[in-house]
């Protein structure tokens, strides 16, 4: 029963016609939002943790509605692991023009050229972005970084709190973490200490794909089925690209893809699929039989606990 | 209210249904170690399909690595490293699932004694709470807190799951007592007999979780899934009067919008529309609701859960802290609470104590002036009053703030009516306020 119903209101004319609250989207946004506007209220320089992947970018979108018609009161930071897609750049300087946003860049290759970082022998940068992210939260002295970590994504993840305090190291402890009560966010940290939030802790894969639907949110296109010259490598679907490309044994052939999650290039792995909207894009995450981490990412497949020690580092 | 559409996702040739409009439960686990906990709620995953292959696989793996013959489900859930080696669930995790009927958002909270703090985080959103004892041992001295923590947290609705149903014989008459037992305690917490249901469960075998067991020919209600599906779920609180904390003053100053100044917030009771007459707290001023904007633009009116932005009619000093309220209906504006508490800190709270409360979107200094009972923590009614709260003791305190707060009774208003405790020193959260006795049972151990 929705509220309009309870209370036998009249329709509501100016609303588009979608029952209030009951809607588990309604639900989420709402949640969202109010995460925002606690965070701009109790913090003095928080910042948006983009990568220009679907999270983030619905991350922006909220951010954008939260403060509506007022402008978004923080910058994003892109930590740039120099191994992007092409298409994901593009999207990320056009989002930023569009809605005349703020943009930190802390790059990976910087911090490997000066000698502070080495390649790994595998290639693989996205456990190199650590570094680069905790100068560029002290530089700054950011202290609320937002991220659209979910906890549906992974098990570790699940224990993740809405507010997320992290020592000076960036580092989660999640044999202290605070108890989080009704919608009570506690944001106080000492000076060094920082806090991570996830307005979209409570968001699945599928609530984010109902959601880019219903708000019509520009992707980067590499999200829809497109052709593309891939070699598989650990049975995922990976393109050459600055990172590089297929080895001896491994042949390079031209599929239907698209991607399911947007990283690192060196470890992000194209689906097969013919998605080509977002309409399909939903169908075909609702039969999906794998995890969107599962399918698509090298780097949580280095052991059974590899999200939860890279949170400890830091990472997200 | 769902709807469903059905269509055909490409190259699986399967018939997928997708929800259109679900509504949303959010419920918890409580329950003592070793009754399987993780078991359950890996069922409820695994059988709701909830569970994709690669995670199951990694199970099998994992299982097999262990020497275990069958896949351990309790391993999808438990996600930390060291839950993993001691077998053992340490924080309370978030987990979701859906059927086409509902969208579920479920706080799995740890049983051990020391961890009845994240009972209380988890019981603080729930709407619904899944209580598991095992059927070998029945109801027990951490069944009976944990119901407690519940009842005190006003969680609406409780489930008791005889789990380990298996391990007894599928036995009726052993199900039928423990279900009496509890019965008794939940009515003396003040539990109406129609908001507790007890089922007979094998997590381990999945009777009863997602499907009726034949196994249990002796039990007529539903299985658990069933249950969850259908149960209805306390709305946000849409008649009750008008609540919103101010969050952050937006004020764009462009050059279209110069003189734009709006109030953001999320309704926490009631419905606000164009007009309706409020009154700003502490401060007292009486205005006119001139728009309810919202990120999509004006709205008529909105209700509770809605996150919205106020313009008001007179310029009035508004800021982030302040409460606005219906002006026919306001709340009690104090600066001496009387509360409950939940003692979640290794520090024990001592009167004297200097401390920061957080109210709605407000944070003051407080002093604890008296701690004048401390609660038996399985019935919520012997007192006693000790020199101090140790941690996971449930008290009564008297707190003076040093500004104002506008308060109602937590019995009246879960938003409105709690409270945060916190160190000022480090900002460690101490403890979880409830104002007033929102208890029956509490009410008359006081008196007595």
């Amino acid at each position: 029963m929705t509220a309009e119903q309870q209370l036998d209101l009249p329709e509501d004319p100016v609303s588009t016609g979608a029952p209030p609250q009951v809607d588990n989207l309604d639900a989420l946004e709402s949640e969202a939002i109010h995460i925002f506007r606690e965070v701009a209220g109790e913090f003095d320089r928080p910042v948006i943790l983009f990568s220009g992947g679907k999270d983030s970018t619905v991350l922006a979108h909220l951010a954008i509605k939260a403060f509506r018609p007022a402008a978004v009161p923080f910058p994003l930071l892109h930590v740039d692991t120099g191994h992007n897609f092409d298409e994901v750049i593009a999207f990320r300087d056009r989002l930023v023009a569009k809605h005349d946003l703020r943009l930190v860049v802390a790059s990976v290759q910087d911090y490997i050229d000066d000698g502070r970082l080495t390649e790994r022998p595998d290639g693989i940068r996205n456990p190199l972005q650590t570094t680069p992210l905790l100068d560029g939260i002290t530089e700054n002295k950011f202290d609320a970084v937002f991220g659209g970590g979910r906890r549906d994504e992974e098990r570790a993840r699940a224990k993740e709190r809405i507010f997320s305090l992290r020592n000076a190291f960036g580092q989660w402890d999640p044999r202290r973490q605070r108890p989080e009560l009704w919608n009570l966010y506690n944001g106080r940290h000492r000076p060094g200490e920082h806090v991570r939030v996830f307005p979209l802790s409570n968001w699945t894969e599928l609530d984010i794909w109902r959601y880019i639907q219903r708000e019509k949110i520009e992707l980067p296109d590499i999200y829809y089925a497109h052709r593309r010259e891939v070699y598989q490598r650990d049975g995922m679907w990976l393109t050459s690209g600055p990172w590089g490309g297929a080895r001896d044994g491994e042949t390079v052939e031209e599929k239907i893809v698209r991607y399911r999650t947007v990283g690192d290039g060196s470890c992000t792995g194209a689906v097969e699929s013919e998605a080509y909207t977002v309409d399909d894009v939903i169908a075909e995450v609702a039969a999906s039989r794998l995890t969107e981490r599962g399918a698509t990412r090298a780097d949580d497949r280095m052991s059974e606990a590899a999200m939860e020690d890279r949170k400890r580092e830091g990472y997200f | 209210m769902t709807e469903t559409t059905t269509r055909t996702a490409p190259d699986s040739g399967a018939e997928v249904v997708l929800p259109v409009h679900t509504d949303l439960l959010r419920l918890a686990t409580a329950g003592s170690v070793d009754d399987g906990k993780s078991t359950l709620v890996g069922r409820l995953l695994h059988d709701t399909k909830s569970v994709l292959a690669d995670q199951l696989d990694a199970v099998h793996r994992a299982s097999a690595d262990r020497g275990l013959q069958t896949p351990d489900l309790s391993l999808l859930v438990d996600g930390l490293r060291a839950e993993r080696e001691q077998g053992i669930t340490i924080d309370v995790a978030y987990r979701y699932f859906a059927t086409p009927k509902r969208t579920f958002v479920l706080a799995d909270t740890p049983g051990h004694v020391q961890y009845t703090r994240n009972t209380v985080t988890g019981a603080s959103t729930a709407q619904l709470a899944i209580l598991l004892v095992d059927a070998r041992k029945g109801v027990i001295e951490q069944t009976r807190r944990h119901a407690a923590v519940l009842a005190l947290l006003g969680v609406p609705q409780l489930v008791l799951a005889v789990n380990k149903i298996d391990m007894v014989d599928y036995g009726g008459a052993i199900y039928e007592r423990i279900a009496a037992e509890f019965a008794g305690h939940a009515r003396a917490l003040g539990y109406a007999d129609d908001d507790v249901v007890t089922i007979p469960v094998s997590a381990l075998h999945g009777d009863n979780v997602v499907e009726r067991s034949e196994r249990t020919p002796w039990y007529s209600g539903p299985a658990l899934l069933e249950h969850l599906e259908t149960v209805p779920v306390a709305p946000d609180p849409f008649d009750a009067p008008f609540r919103m904390p101010v969050q952050y003053v937006i004020r764009p100053r462009t050059a279209e919008l110069p003189d734009y100044r709006g109030y953001a917030g999320q309704v926490s009771a009631g419905v606000i529309a164009q007009g309706d007459e409020v009154v700003v707290l502490p401060a007292g001023i009486r205005t006119r609701v001139s728009q309810v904007d919202t990120p999509d633009g004006p709205v008529p009116r909105a209700a509770a859960g809605r996150s919205v932005t106020l313009l008001l009619e007179d310029d009035v000093d508004l800021s982030r802290g302040d409460l606005i309220a219906a002006a026919d209906s306001a709340p009690r504006v104090t600066d001496e609470l009387d509360a409950t508490v939940c003692w979640l800190a290794e520090k024990p709270l001592q009167p004297g104590a200097r401390v920061l409360v957080k109210h709605g979107t407000r944070t003051v200094q407080a002093m604890v002036t008296e701690l004048s009972a401390r609660f038996d923590e399985q019935e919520l009614a012997s007192v006693d009053t000790p020199d101090a709260l140790q941690l996971n003791e449930i008290g009564r305190v008297q707190l003076r703030t040093a500004e104002p707060l506008p308060v109602d009774e937590y019995a009246e208003s879960r938003r409105t009516g709690s409270f945060l405790v916190i160190d000022p020193a480090d900002g460690t959260t101490l403890a979880a306020g409830l104002i007033g006795l929102p208890l029956a049972p509490l009410a008359a151990a006081v008196a007595s």
